[in-house]
């Protein structure tokens, strides 16, 4: 018994880290184009030098 | 057509002997995009990239810039920067997007420049005026890529916000369904391994602390739903979901506060949990549909040009003109107003409203309407007509008035549930009375019981029934180009017994086309002629002459021919009366269908005749409608003879010449209070209202704007065919909805006895359920299995939007 009042409690904090996480991230936007996020990693930014600001941008880009 | 020589190193498109640029490039627009890309070191963009052969081919085009004022729809906030969204039109893959946006953040006003690749929309953010912005995206418009400003407050909103919500419910349904779970297995295998009670207790508990408030707010899609149908004396499918929901979770609070064994926290969530999937993919695949659908359309929204009384231009929105404004209109423009010609004079091609596949010669004086486009020379055109007078919104209410009986389709899903759910509360009040004064136990036991059916009656399946199905099969049109922009559009679909097709634009390519065989030699010289003009007869010898060199010193007369010196006098290409041929002139030809004359002095007369010529894959759509045993009608609004000819082409033996659009809604009209149910197939303005008085609609993507909106399904790309792949793909999906129906009936007809006998626990409750929904969305897949086979019609036609459809 005393094992599951530890472990339950656990269980559903981890649960609601897991929630907490997607509900984040469906908020900023992340979930809107799910096609570019794929094809995006295959283009590094060699020969662009994206400024602070425009990196500031695109978090709270919707 | 002309010979291939080689790939444009730009855009892809074959090279002709013609262009100014070759061999490398297809014209000077695409060698221009090149060395720009050059310049700025970003030719590795074609390397990376992998052009879609379904995607409009990255051309770019001159009087772009001109025709859009992007300043308008562009906002500003408190630190002074501009934020502006634009529709892009162009974009083959990944690179596209690295390319635009490349392109974007190298200009160093830019802050934000960001491609949504699924909904093909840029969000552009800078500093400094907002006039920068023309410069800004100038090199994105030379490199081919189309941009069209957009509010995105106007669009969409309301479904994306929705979808969000819907998905954050099935965030939480999920989460708790899956805890719940976790507990209820342990409860259940403790029945064989002897679990305490007060282990059970707590888990119960447990349970309730998870599922209460995790229902209470995932639970709300359904609730407001059933609220608004209950208020509005209505029963949907929202309503018994609902219900069995909140009274396993009473009841099962009930229990637990009792620390009685049987409690159903799991089978309540997880039964939200699976309604909340089908509703929210149900969301996002007609979101998708309806979003390609207003992409198509914002492409085609231009700004009108405005000359002030100083002489200065201005764009501005077609909505903002007033009466007495002087509007510019240049060759190959559309006219976005209604109003009168002041100055100029060329042919307008009205068939977008008229259905008239021949242009219209407009004099000063003469009356145009938006919509229609001008063609060969420029106009400058006084505004009459604006808001509630324009020909546009008389058509927009004669489409509401037609509208209404639509409104009144009920959606099978919603009869099911009118029969259903009085059945289902029946029978657990028979219960309940049954068990207490019948049966003899207490009314707590016997109110169990009777909730206990109301939960194991849930529809869960039965609400999953139409989604499921649905959503594969717009995912499946969708792929094939076919938007489905309207919930019960399929069902509506597989009642339909008679096809009405419009002619121009939709059976027919809207093109002129030469037909016979005239002399090579009189053809070459016609085309050299005609390759001065941007008339559609003109275009349409070039067509037919193929490789062709435009001839020099020619001279165009709007609305009559052009002129060229010849050695013994002008030579003329033109009309009839242009080219002083005798009414009477004897010619061998038994074509009718609009003509050009080739005229020298000396020498006799040489005649081209025009068709409008069909869909390339028309005959045969028609042929196999007719074998399906529809009936067909053609309605047009153009010459009779033209319309005849087709008709009997075709083998379409009722047909109607001159229609106006109130008499095309009004023929529909009348064959469905015969109780027919028509499907409308058209693209003009003139059809509007047709296609909104019609059981069901389709239209082409190249249909005027008003059309797109009245139709309930948008077909992309040359083949008619995507009216059979509709009737299909509807039919089958009609079938699979009506075995899903029968399958979660049966269902319930094992399970409502158990219930009702009182046998009913936590664990065949969670079992029956899971599995009836399981079975039911297994049987909706197999519409996708089947999509595999050849159809009919052959090849499925070119879209766009397969990508978006395979996200």
């Amino acid at each position: 018994m005393s094992n599951l009042l530890l472990l339950i409690p656990i269980a559903l904090f981890l649960g609601l880290l897991g929630l907490g996480a997607f509900l984040w991230s469906l908020r900023s936007g992340q979930f809107d184009d799910m096609e570019g996020a794929a094809n995006r990693i295959l283009f590094d930014d060699d020969d662009v030098k994206p400024s602070d600001k425009s990196k500031k941008f695109h978090q709270d880009d919707s | 057509m002309n010979a291939p020589l080689q790939s444009c190193r730009h855009c892809g498109e074959p090279v002709t002997a013609l262009s100014p640029a070759a061999p490398d490039f297809c014209c000077s627009g695409c060698a221009g995009a090149y060395a720009l890309l050059g310049e700025l070191g970003l030719k590795s963009y074609y390397n990376r990239r992998a052009i879609d052969p379904k995607v409009r081919a990255l051309r770019p085009d001159e009087d772009e810039v001109a025709n859009v004022d992007f300043t308008e729809l562009a906002s500003t906030d408190g630190d002074g920067n501009h934020h502006l969204n634009l529709m892009v039109d162009g974009i083959h893959c990944a690179a596209c997007v690295w390319l635009i946006e490349t392109l974007l953040q190298r200009n160093p006003t830019v802050l934000q420049a960001r491609v949504n690749m699924t909904t093909r929309r840029l969000r552009l953010s800078w500093q400094g005026e907002l006039g920068d912005i023309d410069d800004i995206i100038r090199p994105v418009m030379q490199m081919g890529y189309r941009l069209i400003p957009f509010d995105p407050a106007a669009l969409e909103q309301a479904t994306a916000s929705r979808n969000k919500e819907l998905l954050r419910c099935l965030a939480v349904a999920g989460f708790a369904a899956g805890n719940v779970m976790l507990l209820s297995v342990s409860v259940w295998a403790g029945y064989f391994q002897g679990m305490g009670g007060a282990t059970r207790d707590l888990f119960h508990w447990i349970s309730a602390l998870i599922a209460l408030p995790a229902a209470a707010y995932a639970g709300l899609p359904f609730y407001r739903s059933a609220v608004g149908a209950i208020r509005n004396r209505r029963v949907n499918m929202d309503v018994p979901i609902s219900l069995g929901v909140i009274l396993a979770l009473g009841m099962s609070l009930a229990q637990t506060i009792r620390g009685e064994p049987h409690a159903y926290f799991d089978s309540a969530i997880t039964l939200l949990f699976f309604l909340l999937i089908g509703r929210y993919l149900d969301g996002r695949a007609r979101g998708q549909a309806r979003s390609a659908a207003e992409h198509l359309l914002s492409l085609n929204a231009r700004s009108i040009t405005v000359v002030e009384p100083d002489g200065t231009r201005r764009l501005i929105a077609p909505q903002k003109a007033v009466p007495g404004m002087i509007v510019l209109v240049a060759a190959g423009e559309r006219i976005g107003i209604d109003g009168k010609v002041v100055d100029g004079q060329s042919d307008v091609d009205t068939s977008i409203i008229t259905g008239e596949s021949i242009p219209v010669l407009n004099r000063p004086g003469a009356t145009v309407f938006a919509g229609t486009t001008n063609i060969s020379a420029p106009l400058r055109i006084e505004v009459t007509a604006t808001g509630g007078n324009t020909l546009l919104s008389e058509i927009v209410r004669l489409m509401e008035n037609a509208e209404q009986g639509r409104a009144r389709y009920v959606a099978i899903a919603d009869r099911v549930a009118k029969a259903y759910a009085p059945v289902v509360h029946t029978l657990s009040l028979a219960t309940f009375i049954g068990w207490w004064l019948i049966g003899g136990i207490g009314w707590q036991d016997a109110l169990m019981n009777a909730i206990a059916v109301l939960i194991i009656t849930c529809p869960c399946a039965l609400a999953l029934a139409v989604p499921v199905v649905q959503v594969i099969a717009t995912g499946r049109l969708l792929g094939a180009g076919i938007l489905v922009k309207s919930a019960t559009a399929l069902e509506r679909l597989t009642k339909v017994t008679g096809i009405i097709f419009d002619k121009t634009g939709t059976l027919t390519t809207g093109k002129p086309e030469l037909v016979g065989e005239p002399d090579q030699d009189k053809l070459l010289f016609a085309a050299g002629m005609a390759a001065n003009s941007n008339h559609p007869l003109s275009r349409a010898l070039v067509r037919a002459a193929g490789n062709v060199t435009a001839l020099p010193n020619v001279s165009e007369q709007a609305g009559l021919g052009l002129v060229t010196p010849g050695p013994s006098g002008p030579i003329r290409l033109g009309s009839r009366a242009f080219c002083d041929v005798a009414e009477n002139a004897d010619f061998p030809s038994d074509i009718a269908g609009p003509e050009l004359w080739l005229s020298e002095p000396g020498v006799a007369p040489t005649r081209f005749v025009f068709r409008d010529t069909m869909r390339s894959d028309a005959p045969d759509v028609i042929d196999s409608l007719r074998t399906r045993g529809f009936e067909m009608t053609l309605l047009s609004g153009d010459r009779e003879s033209t319309v005849r000819q087709l008709a009997e082409t075709l083998g379409i033996p009722d047909w109607q010449a001159r229609m106006s659009p109130t008499q095309k809604a009004a023929h529909i009209q009348t064959r469905s209070d015969e109780g027919k149910c028509d499907l409308m197939v058209g693209d003009g303005i003139n059809d509007a209202p047709a296609l909104a008085a019609a059981h069901a609609s389709m239209s082409p993507a190249t249909a005027a704007e008003i059309s797109q909106n009245a139709a309930d399904i948008v077909f992309q790309g040359d083949r008619l065919g995507a009216v059979i792949e509709a009737i299909d793909v509807a039919r089958k999906a009609d079938q699979l909805v009506r075995q899903n129906f029968a399958l979660s009936f049966a269902y319930n007809v094992i399970t409502i006895p158990l219930a009702v006998s009182g046998y009913v626990t936590p664990l065949i409750a969670a079992i029956a359920m899971s599995s009836s929904s399981l079975v039911v969305i297994a049987n909706a897949l197999r519409l996708h299995v089947n999509s595999g086979k050849p159809d009919l019609v052959g090849a499925k036609p070119v879209t766009k939007l397969s990508q978006q459809a395979g996200s």
